[in-house]
């Protein structure tokens, strides 16, 4: 059984790519498909990015990324951050039928997370914050 | 990412190379703000070659479509590949933004 990924690191965009390109190896080695590592490519950087963001409100965040599968064979990659209580589960969804005028500019991120990943959830644990992104390998 | 703007028959056409994340995305708004800010009203997105978009780039081009609409402006994209097409139908942008499946036929609806 291969060990689980884990990594660490401060939460700021300049370390996305490498967080992501470690995150995709690891994922890819567990059996995702080339759609598949290019949705949980998406989704990480969402998640990172309101991370960034939000979570750390400008204070030193930092970033937890794990990568296992779990017992049912689905892929779980865990971002664990140290900033404020945030669920990024909680807010709604952007309204898709809105005229171009009127559509906000923000919410889209979760939004996608949620539309590519099989199933996203979040938990308080410890002072941080744990959302999981969940996906089963396909052929 | 790699952005070039060259003028085409009065037309901005901005070929969006590589990949359009919230690393790079600013660069992108910035340079189409520049274009706007210089008097460019038709603008055409050549994404031939971008080969990923996040919400962050999404975000830059809906500003961009409202800022030139707000000056009687027009955006639209072509050249679309598979996988970023997904992420506009997706997030609902395919019905709000005009988005033609070539450069001659983005021509024609500007």
């Amino acid at each position: 059984m291969t060990e689980a990924l884990i990594i660490k690191y401060s939460a700021t965009l300049e370390n996305l790519s490498e967080i992501s390109s470690k995150v995709l190896s690891a994922a890819a080695d567990r059996g995702l498909n080339k759609k598949q590592l290019n949705d949980l490519e998406l989704s990480l950087e969402e998640a990172i990015v309101n991370i960034c963001n939000y979570a750390s409100e400008g204070r030193d965040g930092k970033l937890e990324v794990i990568v296992d599968t779990d017992k049912d064979g689905r892929i779980v990659v865990q971002v664990i951050d140290n900033g404020i209580a945030f669920d990024p589960l909680s807010i709604p969804d952007p309204d898709l039928t809105v005229d171009i005028a009127d559509r906000p500019i923000g919410g889209l991120g979760i939004f996608l997370i949620r539309n590519l990943m099989d199933d996203v959830k979040y938990r308080r644990e410890n002072n941080k914050n744990i959302l999981e992104l969940i996906i089963t390998p396909e052929a | 990412m790699q952005v070039t703007i060259q003028p085409e028959n009065n037309v901005a056409v901005a070929s969006v190379e590589g990949r359009l994340d919230a690393v790079s995305a600013p660069e992108l708004e910035s340079k189409l703000s520049a274009s706007i800010d210089e008097g460019q009203t038709s603008m055409i997105l050549d994404l031939t070659n971008l080969d990923y978009i996040s919400s962050a780039g999404l975000r830059v081009i809906l500003s961009t479509t409202k800022k030139l609409k707000k000056a009687q402006g027009k955006l639209v994209l072509c050249n679309l590949q598979q996988a970023v097409m997904q992420i506009f139908e997706i997030s609902g942008f395919c019905s709000i933004l005009t988005i033609t499946d070539d450069k001659e036929a983005a021509f024609s609806k500007i």
